[in-house]
C-alpha cells in the first residue's frame, strides 16, 4: 500500500548533538536515511542507538545541529514508533488499534477496516477483544506491531523490539516487519542482535561513543567493517 | 400571602442560647415556627450560637432577627442602629453548678457574689464560656460586682474555655469546677459526672431574653415583614402561654416577660 | 467502657430502627460530601493531569503548594467562605450562606487540592510510562494526560475515595458555613459534635460509629469494584 505523499524522507541529521547534564550522547551526528531502505543502527552499550533512533522520530530535540525530514525542519506526521516494551493502554486490543487510528483522524469503518486486517496480518484477529494489557509479551509486542500497521506510516522505528522476546515470537516479529517494508514502509531498527541484524537489514549504521563511525550497505559492512569497534564487535558475536 | 411567603421566605434567626443550642431551644423553635407556619406560613431557621456570635451575624446582615440575652450587648447593637426595637420576650436564671464535695462550701447558698468571692480568694477551679455569649458576660458582670478584677485574678485556677455551654459544662464534669450555667441546658445536660447546683435564687441571677429585628435600613435583604411577624408571634399572647408551655423533666425552663422592661 | 457498649447498642438501635430524623441527616451528609467530590473532581483531575504532563517555571513550587493544601485545617477553609458568602461579604448577594449549597463550596474548596495533588502523582507515574509511546502515536501533553485520566481510572478511584472521605468526616467547616440548622444544614459530623456538646455520649458515639461504618462500606464496594474490573479489563 504505497502512500502517495512523501513528505518526510529522506531524513537527514546534520551536526547533531545530544547532551543530557555532563554527558555527551549523540557528537557530531551526521547522517542520512533514504526512502525505502531497511536501515539498522548497531553499536555497543551506550554508543547512543536509542537517542539517535529518538532524534530521528522527533521525540528528542537535539542540543545542537539539525534534522530535516524530506527537506522541511518541521517534524512531518505519517511515522510510528515500536518500543522495547510495548506500552498498551488499560483497553482492549482493538480499542488500542482504534485510540492510534483516531489520533491520526481515521475513523468509523475505515478505522475498523484498518483494525481488522491489521490484527489478521499479525495472527492476533481471535484476541481482538482482549484486555491488550492481559496478552503475553510477545502478543504485545505484535499488537504493537499491528498498531503500527494500521497506520500505514512512511517511516516505522523500532527501537529493540525483540530483545525481550523469546526466539519463535522474534521470528514471528521479523516476518511482521519484512511484511510492513513490502507495503512500502520504510525501516529504521535498532538492535543487539547482530544475526537479527544480518537477515533484515539493507544498511548499517555504526555508533560508537556517540558518533557515527560508518554507514555502509550491510552486505559489506559483515564482510569487511571499516572500523576496529565494529570489527570488535562483530568479533565478539562469532566468539 | 400565605403561599407566596412558606414557598419564599426562609427567614433566619440567630438565636444567642447558653442552653446546648437543641435542647431548650430547639423544640421551643419548632413549637413557634409549626404554629407560626399555620398562621403565616414562615419558616424558622434557627442558627444557635452565644450572644457574642450572634450579635456579629446581625452586624453582617446574615440575619433577619436576634434572639440573645445580654441587655448591655443588645443596648450597644441598638445604639449601633444595627437593630431597629428590642423587646422583652421571657427570661429564666443562671445557676452556679458545682461538686458534691462543695470545697468552697458555698452550697444551699442564695448569695451569687459571695459565692464568687470565695470560690477566687481559695483559687478553686472554675470554668469559663470565654466566648462572649450572654452567659459569658453575665459571669463577668457579677465579678465586677463581687469587687474581683478577674483579668488580674485569673490564674490556673480559672479555665476560660471559649466554648459553647455543652462543652464548658462537659469540661467542668471532667474537672469538677465550678462553672455558671443558665438553667434549661443544665436541665437536659447528661454527663453531670459529680456536678450538681449549688447555689441558685439570686436576682442577679436573673437572665432575660431580648428580640431585636437586624435593621433593613443598614441590611436591605432584612425580611422585614416576616421578621416582624415572628417577633409579634413572640410577644403575643399566643406565643408567650406557648413559651410557658415548654417544660423539660416537667419543669418550666423559661417565664414569658414581654411587655416588662427587663 | 460501658459508653462504649452502650454506644454500640444506640447504633445499632438507630440503624435497625431507621430512625427518619437520623435517615434525612446520613442522607444530607451523602449528599453534601458526594457533590461536592463530584465537583472537586472535575476541577483538580484535570488540573492535577496538567500539572503532571506541563512544564513551566514554577512548577515545582505550585506542586509544593498544592501538596501543602492537602493539608488546609477545614475551619479555615470554612472561615474564609464564611467571609466571602456572608451579606457583609463580596459574594453575600448570592444568599448562599447557612444552606447546604455553602456546606459543597466549602468542602469542594477542602477537597480539591487533595484531588488534584494525588491525582498529579498518579497522572505522572503513569506519563513516565507511555509518554514516548503516546507522543509518537501524535497525542499533544494534554491529550495524552486526558487519555491517561481514563487509563489510570482505577487509581483515581482510591483517589476520589480519598477525598470523599475527607469530605464526610469534616465538621469545621460545614458547621461556620451551614450553622448546623436542624433539618437544612445538619449533617452527621455536625450532630456528633451538637450530642457531644449536650453530654450526651452514647447517642454521639452511635452516630460515629455509623459514620465510619457507612465510609467503610463505601470503601469495600470500592475496593470490589476494582478487583473486579481488574480482572475483567487488565
Amino acid at each position: 500500500m504505497a502512500d502517495a505523499r512523501r513528505r518526510g524522507l529522506p531524513i537527514i541529521a546534520r551536526n547533531v548533538r545530544v547532551a543530557r547534564g555532563d554527558a555527551t550522547l549523540l557528537d557530531d551526528v551526521d547522517v542520512t536515511i533514504p526512502a525505502d531502505e531497511r536501515t539498522f543502527i548497531l553499536g555497543p552499550n551506550g554508543s547512543g542507538k536509542s537517542t539517535l533512533l529518538r532524534v530521528l522520530h522527533g521525540l528528542q530535540r537535539p542540543t545542537a545541529g539539525e534534522v530535516l525530514w524530506g527537506g522541511a525542519a518541521t517534524h512531518p506526521s505519517g511515522q510510528a514508533m515500536v518500543f522495547q516494551r510495548p506500552v498498551m493502554l488499560r483497553r482492549s486490543a482493538a480499542g488500542n488499534l482504534r485510540y492510534a487510528l483516531a489520533l491520526s483522524g481515521v475513523r468509523g469503518a475505515e478505522a475498523e477496516r484498518r483494525i481488522d486486517e491489521a490484527l489478521g496480518e499479525v495472527g492476533l484477529r481471535h484476541l481482538r477483544r482482549r484486555a491488550a494489557r492481559a496478552l503475553s509479551g510477545g502478543e504485545q509486542q505484535r499488537l504493537a506491531l499491528a498498531r503500527a500497521w494500521s497506520l500505514a506510516p512512511e517511516v516505522l522505528f523500532l527501537d529493540e523490539p525483540t530483545a525481550s522476546l523469546d526466539p519463535s515470537a522474534t521470528r514471528a516479529v521479523e516476518d511482521i516487519v519484512r511484511d510492513i517494508h513490502a507495503r512500502g514502509t520504510t525501516i529504521v531498527m535498532t538492535t543487539h542482535n547482530l544475526a537479527q541484524a544480518k537477515r533484515l537489514a539493507d544498511s548499517i549504521v555504526f555508533l560508537h561513543g556517540g558518533r557515527v563511525t560508518e554507514h555502509t550497505p550491510a552486505e559489506k559492512f559483515f564482510r569487511a567493517p571499516r572500523s576496529r569497534e565494529a570489527q570488535t564487535l562483530l568479533e565478539g558475536e562469532r566468539l | 400571602m400565605k403561599r407566596r411567603s412558606f414557598l419564599a421566605s426562609l427567614m433566619l434567626v440567630a438565636l444567642a442560647t447558653t442552653t446546648a443550642p437543641v435542647a431548650a431551644d430547639e423544640p421551643f423553635i419548632v413549637v413557634a415556627s409549626t404554629t407560626s407556619t399555620e398562621q403565616s406560613g414562615i419558616k424558622v431557621r434557627v442558627v444557635a450560637v452565644g450572644t457574642g456570635q450572634a450579635l456579629d451575624i446581625g452586624r453582617r446582615g446574615d440575619a433577619d432577627v436576634v434572639f440573645v440575652h445580654a441587655r448591655s450587648a443588645e443596648e450597644k447593637f441598638l445604639a449601633e442602629g444595627q437593630g431597629v426595637k428590642r423587646y422583652p420576650v421571657m427570661y429564666n436564671d443562671f445557676v452556679l453548678i458545682g461538686p458534691k464535695s462543695d470545697p468552697a462550701k458555698v452550697a444551699g447558698g442564695h448569695d451569687i457574689v459571695a459565692a464568687f468571692q470565695k470560690i477566687e480568694a481559695s483559687k478553686l477551679p472554675f470554668v469559663s464560656r470565654g466566648d462572649r455569649s450572654g452567659t459569658h458576660i453575665a459571669e463577668l458582670e457579677l465579678w465586677k460586682t463581687a469587687g474581683i478584677d478577674i483579668d488580674k485574678a485569673k490564674g490556673p485556677w480559672y479555665r476560660d474555655t471559649g466554648q459553647g455551654m455543652g462543652p464548658a459544662l462537659n469540661t467542668a464534669a471532667s474537672m469538677n469546677a465550678y462553672i455558671l450555667a443558665d438553667r434549661g441546658t443544665w436541665l437536659s445536660f447528661k454527663n453531670r459526672g459529680d456536678l450538681e447546683i449549688v447555689v441558685e435564687g439570686d436576682k442577679r441571677l436573673f437572665n432575660q431574653y431580648g428580640v431585636m429585628l437586624v435593621n433593613p435600613e443598614k441590611h436591605p435583604n432584612v425580611k422585614q415583614d416576616l421578621g416582624q411577624k415572628f417577633i409579634d408571634w413572640l410577644v403575643s399572647p399566643r406565643g408567650q402561654s406557648v413559651i410557658a408551655s415548654y417544660k423539660i423533666d416537667g419543669q418550666q425552663l423559661f417565664f414569658p416577660n414581654a411587655g416588662s422592661d427587663a | 467502657m460501658s459508653t462504649f457498649s452502650e454506644s454500640l447498642l444506640v447504633a445499632v438501635g438507630l440503624i435497625v430502627h431507621l430512625d427518619p430524623h437520623l435517615t434525612g441527616i446520613v442522607l444530607l451528609s451523602l449528599r453534601v460530601s458526594l457533590t461536592a467530590t463530584l465537583v472537586a473532581a472535575l476541577i483538580g483531575l484535570p488540573l492535577g493531569a496538567w500539572i503532571a504532563v506541563s512544564r513551566f517555571p514554577g512548577r515545582d513550587a505550585l506542586i509544593a503548594v498544592l501538596n501543602a493544601m492537602m493539608g488546609l485545617p477545614p475551619v479555615v477553609v470554612g472561615l474564609v467562605i464564611y467571609l466571602l458568602l456572608s451579606r457583609a461579604g463580596p459574594l453575600g448577594s448570592w444568599g448562599l450562606l447557612f444552606t447546604p449549597t455553602a456546606m459543597v463550596i466549602a468542602q469542594t474548596v477542602l477537597i480539591a487540592p487533595i484531588l488534584a495533588a494525588l491525582s498529579r502523582q498518579v497522572i505522572a507515574d503513569a506519563w513516565t510510562e507511555y509518554r514516548e509511546q503516546l507522543t509518537s502515536l501524535g497525542a499533544t501533553p494534554f491529550g495524552g494526560a486526558l487519555t491517561l485520566l481514563w487509563d489510570t481510572r482505577y487509581s483515581l478511584a482510591t483517589v476520589l475515595l480519598a477525598g470523599f472521605g475527607r469530605a464526610i468526616a469534616e465538621v469545621g467547616a460545614v458547621i461556620i458555613v451551614g450553622g448546623n440548622i436542624d433539618g437544612v444544614t445538619r449533617v452527621m459530623t455536625t450532630t456528633i459534635a451538637l450530642e457531644t456538646s449536650k453530654g450526651d455520649l452514647p447517642l454521639a458515639l452511635g452516630l460515629g460509629t455509623t459514620l465510619i461504618a457507612l465510609t467503610l462500606i463505601l470503601n469495600l464496594a470500592a475496593q470490589a469494584t476494582k478487583s473486579w474490573a481488574r480482572a475483567r479489563f487488565g
